[in-house]
């Protein structure tokens, strides 16, 4: 008998007080609905959100880590992009 | 006119209900089928735990109305006999396998969230604060058990079978839901209880549209076993009792 195994979900959850979903962890689930609910039971328990995404990890198409030097090096020398030389004005938020 | 032995009475019924169907789920937790269906179902048995808290202590307080003193939940939990306890049949019967015990907690859940929000309509504003409370969690909870039906039903052949063997199975345990002693009409009729017939339409209704839904039968015969609520079990409520009291029992009085 083939074995299927559910396949593997990202779970994204909205805090509170936060404006971007993040990344919370994964799970196992048939498809898109009961992932949300696994999600809901594994992830949410402490009140930890008010909104929750499901991604088939599939899904995601990521960088690859033997990248990481001609993706991410080239940023290290360029400290002027970094928006630490003029004062922050009080009203800006969210940042 | 009711009384507060039958207010009493009531009470208990709706939390030994909530607690003995607790334990049943709780006897899954590290042997769910997934780790994530582990986690969601003792979730709901923690919901269910809870809410019989609420109704035990509830119970305590009018039970010191008539007879001077009023137990504990832990004394009203721990150390009553089965046949003081007042739950539905369908609650007690064992966890058999996943497709047992989803069906068990569908014909449940639907009732559940139907008489809560009956209830949340009581005269009674205690009763109103904890089905409201409870309300909520139920809701939850009957999405859920309906998406498994719908699930195993509709799913390999396999699960289909036993999903249907379960829904048969379980639905002797049904007719008792609905269906209403002195104790129920007396409340019923002063707006304290709801009435347990009037909640059969809409339980058949979403019961058979999961069930269609599942591409299953729904069961025919109509035959139903009683006796819950008057304290008469199957077999199986002693055994689990004798598990779940067995802490208290030894060393009455124990605290966490």
């Amino acid at each position: 008998m083939e074995r299927t195994e559910w396949p593997l979900w990202e779970i994204f959850i909205r805090s509170q007080h936060g404006l971007a979903h993040k990344h919370v962890g994964s799970l196992h689930a048939p498809d898109a609905e009961m992932a949300i609910k696994n999600a809901r039971d594994v992830y949410t328990r402490r009140n930890e959100g008010v909104s929750i995404w499901a991604v088939k990890s599939a899904d995601i198409t990521a960088t690859a880590p033997s990248e990481k030097g001609p993706l991410f090096e080239p940023a290290n020398s360029k400290i002027y992009r970094h928006p630490t030389f003029f004062p922050m004005p009080d009203e800006v938020k969210h940042i | 006119m009711s009384t507060d032995r039958q207010l009493f009475d009531y009470l208990l019924r709706l939390a030994d209900s909530d607690l003995v169907l607790a334990q049943r789920l709780g006897e899954w937790v590290g042997h769910g089928p997934v780790l994530e269906e582990d986690i969601a179902l003792t979730n709901v048995g923690l919901d269910l735990l809870g809410q019989a808290r609420l109704w035990f202590a509830y119970a305590g307080e009018v039970e010191a109305r008539f007879a001077g003193a009023g137990r504990s939940e832990d004394a009203l939990a721990f150390l009553r006999n089965g046949g003081e306890f007042r739950n539905l049949l369908l609650v007690e019967q064992p966890n058999g396998n996943y497709a047992d015990t989803i069906a068990r907690q569908f014909y449940f859940d639907a009732w559940h969230r139907l008489l809560l929000a009956k209830l949340t309509h009581s005269r009674d504003a205690r009763i109103v604060e904890i089905a409201a409370k409870a309300e909520k969690e139920v809701t939850y909870h009957v999405e859920r058990s309906a998406d498994w039906v719908i699930r195993l039903g509709d799913g390999t052949g396999e699960s289909h079978v036993k999903m249907q063997a379960a829904i048969d199975d379980m639905w002797m345990y049904t007719g008792e839901m609905f269906d209403p002693d002195e104790t129920d009409t007396a409340l019923a009729e002063e707006g304290i209880g709801c009435d347990l017939r009037a909640l059969a339409p809409a339980w058949r209704e979403a019961v058979v549209s999961v069930l269609d839904e599942a591409t299953l039968t729904v069961p025919s015969w109509t035959s139903m076993q009683r006796g819950g609520k008057n304290g008469v079990h199957t077999e199986h409520l002693g055994h689990m009792l004798a598990t779940m009291q067995s802490l208290q029992r030894t060393y009455p009085g124990a605290q966490w």
